[in-house]
This record gives structure tokens, C-alpha cells and sequence, in this order.
């Protein structure tokens, strides 16, 4: 048991549409096992769940239809910590301002979808996000926007760590952070670690758990 | 309007919404009814064009950059990226399509060419370019020429899958033969492939291209998206095969499904059952030199 808290953490990256392999890559470069996660069998034995940008129309049709919507949703009730970015901004939210499509929740948030416009209007631009850690804890993260959601409205428990133009553009809500740009284009590895370090805290909590369990009977 | 916000238009800027369309489905439609059929099928963008390639090809005559009336219509209908072809070289189509707020041009083959030599200087404009490739060294020509994503060609609107699979063999040939080369036999290659040697370099370290790989032309099933992907392709185009077939919001989902699920037979199995006819297809044998598209672009 001790031996599975000390192995790199497993984290699964959504895997049906978009950059996903973008961020396994991330998650490799910052010590962690990715794990391709396309049907609810695939979320056995994982530590934490990255949640990619693509469309989040196509992600979360395809999600409900093989069940995976609802096996996440548990998942993420018992605490599984998450990062979603750009789409998995959206999929986590609790509601979209307009239309109608399947949406995982979990973080009380309203999401704007193409807030900032179509493509002419994407953009990089750097942004200060409060909140990360490591060396360069206050240095500006390179964000880059690609038809980019911001947050519309957001609950009491949810900590805004950025805004860009007066919006929120990354958010937690304990171990779910959201963030409306893509850090796995521009070499920014912080969002990945803070995924990493809860996923460590969560694992040896579970293992905790476990030992009681097994010392009770 | 968004000025304001940062710079736009980067390269990095572009070919990050090509890295955001991987795994997924693009769908040609010609009104905004089908429009939300691809999207509530989950195609993770649209192609609006006022004929697709199958009619154009029966059709005949001179095919062009369609109605903006037509393009605003179906970005009305959608929240998804919403596509747009102009002709090989139209220059002042382009223009016009991404003053219309296009999130993504084709300069396509399958529209009739309008200048013989020269395509468009695709990095003088915000919005990103897709161009079709028979080989590497036309992918790496366009990528030369700004090209954020690259598509195989394939023969559009004949439901054939063959040339699909012949000009993806074909680049990912290329490039694996090129990573192969000791680095002075680079320069040789870069003049073989008539590319820049830079990009050639490029490629040969990184074993891929420096962009996204889709593939299009002839994909009419499940089974067909997910050989191209199998064959290493990051995502499909998907044109005549849906709209030409019996039931498309039926095959549109089961391609979808295909994209994602793309190394399961189980799935695929699954999603193949039922789906009614497949457009006929064309043999290509059957077409005439002068009816091939795929030679269309130098």
C-alpha cells in the first residue's frame, strides 16, 4: 500500500475529441502516468482526470452515450480531482448561458460558450493567475484563447484565479480547477502540477482509508 | 472587436484550433438544417458549402466560394466552428470568407482552381487554412505557405475510400522515410520533395508534421473513419458520404462514434449495424483523367 502511494500518480485525460494527447504529454513531462479515457471502465485505478479542450457538444454526446457522462459524475462526487480546460471548462460547468447540451457539473459555475468570438478573434496574451505554486508561482502564465468560454456567473465556494477583459478565465472549487485558455499549447506545466500534487493527496487518503478499514476488521 | 484581448492570428493561435478538431468528424452541409444534424450528431465542426463534391462532379461547370447568405445562415444554426472552401489561389474569395468570421478556410481542390500556379499567401490572414496533400512534399509546400492543418485529398464525392488511403500511406511514408535519412542527405530530400529544407528538417526530427493531419475524400462509413485513423490520420472529413446516404443523422452519430472509438472492432461492430445504404459510390477506374480533383493543386 505504501508502495502505491509513492508511484506516480494515475491521471485520466478524456480521450474522445480534441487535444488530448497534448496533455498527456504535459502530465508525462510532470511525473504522472497518463491514461486514455474513452468508455467508464477506463476510469478504474485513476487518481485524477484532465479534462481537454475540443467541442464540447461532441464530448459530452459522446460521453453520455457510452455511460461515461454519469460513471464521471460519481467519480467526481467521491472527491476525484479534475482540470478542465477550454471544453472541459464547459463540460464542468453547471450550466451553459445558451442551448442545451450534456454537461458533467460538479463546479457551480455558468459558462459563456465563444465568449470571446470566433476564431479572428482568438488570441494569446499573458495573464496572472493567483493560486499556483512551484518556482515561478507569480510569473504570468502564456495563455492561449481559442474561441475561448469565460465564466458568466460563479457560487460562493468558487475562487476566481483570473480574469482577462474583466472575465473570469480560471476558477477552483477545492479540487476542481478550470481554466478558459489551453495551458498544454504554450509549455505551462503549473495547472498540471497542482492536478498532480492533489491527486498524491487524495491517493494516500483513499490508502488511509483503506488501512482503517483493514485494521477495524 | 477583440483587438483588445491579445495578439491574434499567430500561428500558434491557428494551429491550436486544428489541435482542438483532432479525434473528431468535420461534416460538409449545404443548409442549416443539416447544419444541426452534424452538430447534434457531434461533428466537432461543419463545412458549409452550397454543393457537395458529388453534385458538384455530376453537376459540372465552374464550382465557386458559396452565398455568404448561405455561410451566415448555417453560423447562425450552430455553435460549433463553421468551415468555408474558396478556390485554389482566390485570394479576394478568402478575403470575403474571412470577413464573414469563417472560423477555418479550405483552399480546396474540390472547387475549380483559379490561378494555376500560385496558391494563397495563406499567412497574410487571422483565420487559419486547411489544404489538401496527394504526398508530403505538397503538405509541406502548403505548410510553407502558412497552412495551419493539412488534410490527405483523397478523390471527393465518390465514396471511395481507396485514394484516401493512398495519399496517407503516401505522407506518412514520407515522413517516416525521412526520419530515416542521415542529416546530409536532408538537403537532397528537401530538393526531391520541392519543400523548404527547414521544414524538411524539421519533420525529420520530429517524426510528424509540424500541424495537424486530418483525411478526406471518399469516407462513406465507420469502418472508413476509422482506417484512416488507424492509418494515422488525426481526425476526418467527412462530405458526400453522409448526405448522399439513406439515413445521415443516423450514420453521422455512427461516425462519430468511429472517430472516438477507432481501435475497438466491438464498437465499431456496434455502430455500423443498421445504418441503412451507403451513398453507391464510384469506382475510380470508372472517371476520366479530367474528372480526378485530386490532381487539382501544385
Amino acid at each position: 500500500m505504501v508502495a502505491a502511494a509513492l508511484g506516480r500518480p494515475r491521471i485520466g485525460v478524456l480521450s474522445i475529441q480534441g487535444a488530448f494527447a497534448e496533455h498527456a504529454r504535459v502530465l508525462e513531462r510532470v511525473g504522472a502516468e497518463p491514461v486514455d479515457v474513452r468508455a467508464p471502465g477506463d476510469l478504474a485505478g485513476i487518481d485524477a482526470i484532465v479534462l481537454p479542450g475540443g467541442e464540447s457538444t461532441t464530448l459530452g454526446l459522446v460521453a453520455e452515450e457510452s455511460g461515461l457522462l454519469d460513471a464521471l459524475r460519481r467519480r467526481l462526487a467521491d472527491g476525484l480531482p479534475a482540470l478542465g480546460t477550454c471544453a472541459g471548462m464547459i463540460v464542468l460547468a453547471r450550466a451553459v448561458t445558451e442551448g442545451a447540451q450534456p454537461l458533467l457539473g460538479g463546479m457551480d459555475i455558468v459558462v459563456r460558450r465563444n465568449a470571446f468570438g470566433r476564431q479572428r478573434h482568438s488570441f494569446e496574451a499573458p495573464v496572472a493567475v493567483s493560486g499556483l505554486d512551484g518556482a515561478e508561482a507569480g510569473a504570468p502564465v502564456d495563455a492561449v484563447f481559442i474561441r475561448a468560454p469565460w465564466i458568466e456567473e460563479s457560487g460562493t465556494g468558487v475562487e476566481i484565479l483570473a480574469r482577462h477583459g474583466g472575465h473570469g478565465v480560471a476558477a477552483r472549487q477545492g479540487d476542481l480547477m478550470v481554466t478558459a485558455f489551453h495551458p498544454e499549447l504554450s509549455g505551462e506545466h503549473r495547472f498540471h502540477e497542482w492536478l498532480v500534487a492533489r491527486a498524491r493527496v487524495c491517493r494516500e487518503r483513499g490508502d488511509e482509508r483503506r488501512e482503517r478499514h483493514v485494521g477495524a476488521q | 472587436m477583440a483587438e483588445e484581448n491579445g495578439r491574434t492570428g499567430t500561428m500558434r493561435v491557428k494551429t491550436g484550433l486544428a489541435q482542438m478538431l483532432k479525434g473528431g468528424v468535420i461534416m460538409d452541409v449545404t443548409t442549416p438544417e443539416q447544419a444541426r444534424i452534424a452538430e447534434d450528431a457531434g461533428a466537432c465542426a461543419v463545412m458549409a458549402l452550397e454543393r457537395i463534391p458529388s453534385d458538384i462532379r455530376s453537376d459540372g461547370g465552374v464550382a465557386r466560394m458559396s452565398d455568404p447568405e448561405m455561410i451566415a445562415g448555417i453560423q447562425e444554426a450552430v455553435s460549433i466552428p463553421v468551415m468555408a472552401k474558396c478556390r485554389i489561389g482566390h485570394f479576394v474569395e478568402a478575403q470575403i470568407l474571412q470577413s464573414l468570421d469563417v472560423d477555418f478556410l479550405d483552399e480546396s481542390e474540390v472547387l475549380t482552381p483559379a490561378d494555376e500556379a500560385h496558391h494563397i499567401d495563406k499567412h497574410a490572414f487571422t483565420i487559419p487554412f486547411v489544404c489538401g496533400a496527394t504526398d508530403l512534399g505538397e503538405a509541406l509546400r502548403r505548410i510553407s505557405e502558412g497552412a495551419a492543418m493539412i488534410r490527405s485529398k483523397g478523390e471527393a464525392g465518390t465514396g471511395n475510400v481507396v485514394e484516401a488511403v493512398r495519399h496517407m500511406r503516401a505522407i506518412r511514408g514520407g515522413i517516416a522515410r525521412l526520419a530515416s535519412l542521415p542529416s546530409d542527405e536532408l538537403h537532397a530530400a528537401a530538393k526531391d520533395l520541392r519543400a523548404p529544407y527547414e521544414l524538411v528538417a524539421q519533420v525529420a526530427a520530429d517524426g510528424r508534421l509540424p500541424v495537424v493531419l486530418f483525411s478526406a475524400g471518399g469516407i462513406a462509413t465507420p469502418a472508413d473513419a476509422a482506417l484512416m485513423l488507424q492509418l494515422g490520420a488525426e481526425g476526418v472529413f467527412v462530405g458526400s458520404g453522409i448526405y448522399k446516404s439513406e439515413d445521415p443523422p443516423a450514420r453521422a452519430r455512427a461516425i462519430v462514434e468511429a472517430a472516438t472509438h477507432f481501435r475497438d472492432p466491438e464498437v465499431l461492430a456496434r455502430v455500423s449495424r443498421g445504418l441503412k445504404d451507403a451513398m453507391p459510390g464510384i469506382e475510380i477506374s470508372s472517371l476520366a483523367p479530367a474528372e480526378m480533383l485530386q490532381g487539382r493543386g501544385w
